[in-house]
């Protein structure tokens, strides 16, 4: 709450600090009159000015948030009694600094309020105290000293445009940096957590290993299966759904692609396509409700009046629901290449007496095939990524089958499901979550590459 | 086809046969190959509409109920001996006082020929658990209806509100149904006596979650959905046009923006969940941003739409004219206002477009959610930024899972509001494209 007030009181004194700076550079060009012996424009001087107000109080302010509450609870730390603290593990240690925090914040604490922690507690609370008010002096006055410097700059030769541009391209650089450190972020996030995990589990069995059952225990005296970490399953089950998905997509996407490009009138088409990418916009978790609580009970007495025996979380309702998810994606892609097959391949083929349906099958999608299958490909990277259908209509219980009645479980299910619930961080557990994600960010990545270059490659052959 | 091929390695045939006849022998069979290509293309655009249908049918049609609530009139009397001995009104003692005994009161005065514990029970089944606390609201308000007896309009229990809507079936064997045959004689009777109505259901906008069908409500996660959001915008939207605006306007041709290119475009499809491994591992777990909050919902939401608004910006960025940029560089604007002064506001439209659609991207999204935690149970509406709080899609994932009958269309009503806001976010971004789309 503090921080909000501060970053308002920051943001009113860069305000404050744009009027003087503009005032000023008036001022010293000697009145309104004769600002043409300026460098740039007034309302420069008063950016100028605003920024060196804002940026560097700013990056304080991150630096102390940053920093702020190791350094007290270090200090809170150094000053218990050392004979308490002496015997403790570093776990039992972090406890007892919790414990002092929620006394010191008015919380209740897990024990007995020993003496000890009640000092410490106190001790806390004042270090606090006191580094809010420094944290607010020390921020505002850098502020003003920002302001003042900008202050004694403003000289009417000063290039005051220049100096506020250059600021405003470097923001703009480290703004297009974000998406790689996004990148960077997402590789170093799972490569580390899923490095700690390799150090428990060897990655052959992880990659070989054909059971699955992560049920570990979190206490030394609890019983528990000792977990078995072999990701086969969830591979097979992941191409499964996916699989299903595709065969309902591909048909359906490509067929509804070229029926709308080539064969339907302008009205048709200017209706059906907007209609069917609607199916691109719903949230997955609606198709991940339709799929359990429609789909599947429907698939399941279809199946037991055929004589079949359906799991009731069937990868069969998982899939289907995907792929009709899918299918806009796959329409919308193929559409594209179809579209930029030139018209004369099309007269050329008429020419020699083909039926559409004839050019279109040994013309347009020969012509158009690496564009579609890159499509495909983009489609199958979505299907193996997609994770609301399938953790609401895919089951849990990691089964090795080809039978899309049976139930099976994805490698995204079980992210989810190892990620949410309590657990300790560094268990082999929620690592091995990582490395799934680890699994899945490559697979994918690989695919797009693949699909994304396929795509490019053919596009500039038309163009 | 008149393929020459197989003509010329065939043995030859009677002098006779010319390739007009081989085509016309073989047209029939063209002309219906033709038709039936044709019809596969046809129904493979119906078959999609037809999806289109059923989702939203099935949805409306289980979800619509959920929109009128059942309530049971009940004469209370607000007995003050019960509710406030002292006599002085004390705001603390009338919080305190025992209304759920004052509600089961009510019911035997109602139904006096009731007895025996068990078809007590139901007896107090057919009121909700939220009856109490809504009779505590109105004594709080009202001091004066102590000591009056007056009628209440109640909450009804989830079953009775899902028999009343017809949705337990009444043919059923008694075994079977949710709700026993003394119950029915009871809701048949408050029925005849008028003493049963269904009204627009307002909590559902108003309640937080509940365990109890008939108590929850969306407000909750519709405050979430909003800070998130908002705090998304704010974030991605800055970022993501000063990203487009350097890389498309300014970048030099390197080997670091190509870098930056591929990652956007790869990006743009890494699945969401593994943004939710992100957040989990860098925003919660090193930054020690607070879990579960709409602030790290809305970091990582952020970095998702990111590759979306930059894409867009870019593609609107690239649509306006290059004159414009040497006209405005040509009577002395510098670089920079040349883009600031006319090419970004031209752009806007498109730009805007892209963040419409960026955010009701983000605004279905809810696996990388669930991975930072925003599927705790939280009653409370968040107040802020730093509060626990879930949103819309991840309420609607939770409330899915619920066995409860009466969960199934709050769910479903749920995914209609859902849906309603992407509509018309949608829409918004197809009219302001129609609006002010220009042709150079």
């Amino acid at each position: 709450m503090h921080t909000w007030t501060l970053l308002v009181a920051l943001l009113a004194a860069a305000a404050l600090a744009y009027h003087v700076g503009r005032k000023r550079a008036i001022a010293t060009a000697g009145g309104s009159g004769r600002i043409n012996t300026l460098h740039s424009l007034p309302a420069y001087y008063g950016f100028y000015a605003a920024m060196w107000a804002a940026i560097p109080a700013l990056l304080l302010l991150g630096l102390w948030l940053g920093v702020q509450d190791q350094v007290i609870t270090t200090l809170v730390k150094a000053s218990l009694p050392p004979q308490s603290v002496a015997e403790l593990t570093p776990g039992a240690l972090g406890l007892l600094m919790n414990d002092v925090k929620n006394v010191a914040s008015g919380n209740i604490a897990s024990g007995a309020v020993t003496p000890a922690i009640q000092t410490a507690a106190d001790h806390y609370a004042r270090l606090q105290h006191l580094a809010r008010w420094t944290q607010w002096l020390l921020v505002l006055a850098i502020s003003v000293a920002g302001m003042s410097f900008a202050w004694s700059q403003t000289r009417p030769t000063m290039r005051a445009r220049n100096r506020v541009e250059s600021v405003v391209l470097g923001v703009l650089i480290l703004f297009s940096s974000i998406a790689v450190l996004t990148t960077l972020g997402i590789v170093l996030s799972v490569v580390f957590e899923s490095w700690q995990f390799f150090q428990k589990i060897a990655p052959s069995e992880f990659f070989l290993g054909t059971l699955w059952s992560p049920q570990t225990a979190m206490r030394a005296d609890q019983v528990a299966a000792d977990g078995a970490f072999g990701a086969v399953p969830l591979f097979t089950g992941t191409l499964l759904v996916s699989f299903i998905a595709m065969m309902v997509a591909v048909p359906i996407g490509l067929m509804a692609a070229i029926y709308l490009s080539e064969y339907a009138p302008r009205k048709v088409r200017s209706v059906a396509k907007p209609l069917l990418e609607i199916l691109a916009g719903i949230p997955t978790v609606v198709y991940g409700f339709f799929a359990a609580l429609t789909l599947a009970p429907v698939i399941r007495d279809l199946g037991e009046q055929l004589g079949f025996a359906v799991a009731s979380e069937s990868a069969l309702a998982a899939g289907l629901v995907m792929g009709i998810m899918i299918i806009p994606f796959v329409s919308s892609l193929s559409d594209d290449v179809i579209n930029a097959v030139p018209q004369a391949m099309r007269d050329g083929s008429y020419a020699l007496g083909a039926t559409q349906s004839e050019t279109i099958r040994r013309v347009v999608i020969p012509a158009a095939l690496p564009g579609i299958v890159g499509g495909v490909l983009l489609a199958v990277s979505r299907a193996i990524g997609e994770t609301m259908i399938v953790v609401m209509a895919a089951g849990l219980t990691a089964n090795l089958t080809a039978n899309p009645l049976a139930s099976v479980t994805t490698v995204t299910v079980q992210i989810v499901t190892l990620l949410t619930g309590d657990q300790e961080f560094d268990s082999a557990k929620t690592l091995a979550a990582f490395a799934l994600g680890l699994t899945l960010f490559l697979v994918t990545l690989t695919l797009n590459i693949i699909a994304l270059h396929i795509v490019r490659k053919y596009r500039e052959q038309y163009e | 086809m008149n393929n020459p091929a197989p003509a010329a390695s065939a043995p030859p045939p009677a002098p006779a046969r010319r390739t007009i006849d081989i085509v016309n022998a073989s047209l029939k069979r063209r002309y219906a190959r033709e038709a039936r290509f044709r019809f596969m293309g046809a129904s493979a655009v119906f078959l999609g509409l037809l999806f289109v249908a059923v989702l939203f049918g099935d949805i409306v049609s289980k979800g619509y109920t959920a929109f009128a609530q059942t309530y049971i009139q009940v004469p209370v009397y607000f007995d003050p001996a019960t509710l406030d001995p002292d006599g002085n009104r004390d705001p603390q003692t009338l919080a305190n006082a025992d209304y759920l005994g004052l509600v089961k009161a009510s019911l035997r005065t109602l139904f006096p020929r009731v007895t025996g514990r068990p078809q007590q029970r139901e007896l107090y089944a057919l009121i909700s658990a939220g009856a109490p606390q809504q009779i505590q609201t109105m004594v709080r308000q009202y001091p004066s209806v102590l000591g009056t007896t007056r009628d209440v309009w109640l909450i009804a229990g989830a079953d009775v509100d899902m028999l009343v809507k017809g949705q337990i079936d009444r043919e059923l064997p008694e075994a079977d149904r949710r709700i026993k045959d003394s119950t029915l004689t009871l809701v048949d009777q408050l029925k005849t006596e008028g003493r049963i109505e269904q009204r627009f259901n307002t909590g559902f906008f108003t309640n937080g979650t509940s365990r109890e069908p008939e108590l929850a409500g969306i407000a909750g996660a519709l405050a979430g959905t909003f800070y998130t959001l908002a705090l998304t915008l704010l974030l991605s939207f800055p970022i993501g046009v000063g990203a487009a605006l350097y890389l498309q306007e300014f970048a030099p041709k390197n080997r670091w923006t190509d870098l930056i290119e591929v990652n956007i475009n790869n990006l743009a499809a890494v699945p969401s969940i593994v943004f939710g491994l992100l957040g989990l591992a860098v925003f919660i777990n090193v930054f020690g941003v607070p879990r579960s909050t709409p602030l790290v919902g809305a970091l990582v939401l952020a970095l998702m739409t990111l590759p979306t608004i930059i894409i867009a910006s870019r593609a609107a960025l690239q649509s306006v004219p290059p004159s414009i940029r040497e006209a405005a560089l040509g009577v002395g604007a510098s670089p920079l206002q040349t883009q600031f002064h006319h090419v970004l506001p031209l752009a806007l439209p498109g730009i805007m477009t892209g963040a419409i659609i960026g955010m009701a991207r983000a605004l279905g999204e809810s696996a990388p959610l669930l991975m930072i935690g925003m599927i705790a149970f939280i009653v409370d509406i968040p107040q802020g930024v730093t509060d626990s709080a879930t949103v819309l899609p991840v309420q609607i994932y939770l409330w899915a899972d619920s066995p409860e009958r009466g969960f199934v269309e709050r769910t479903s009503a749920a995914i209609l509001v859902l849906l309603g806001f992407m509509v018309v976010m949608n829409l918004a971004a197809v009219l302001l494209r129609r609006r002010f789309e220009r042709r150079w």
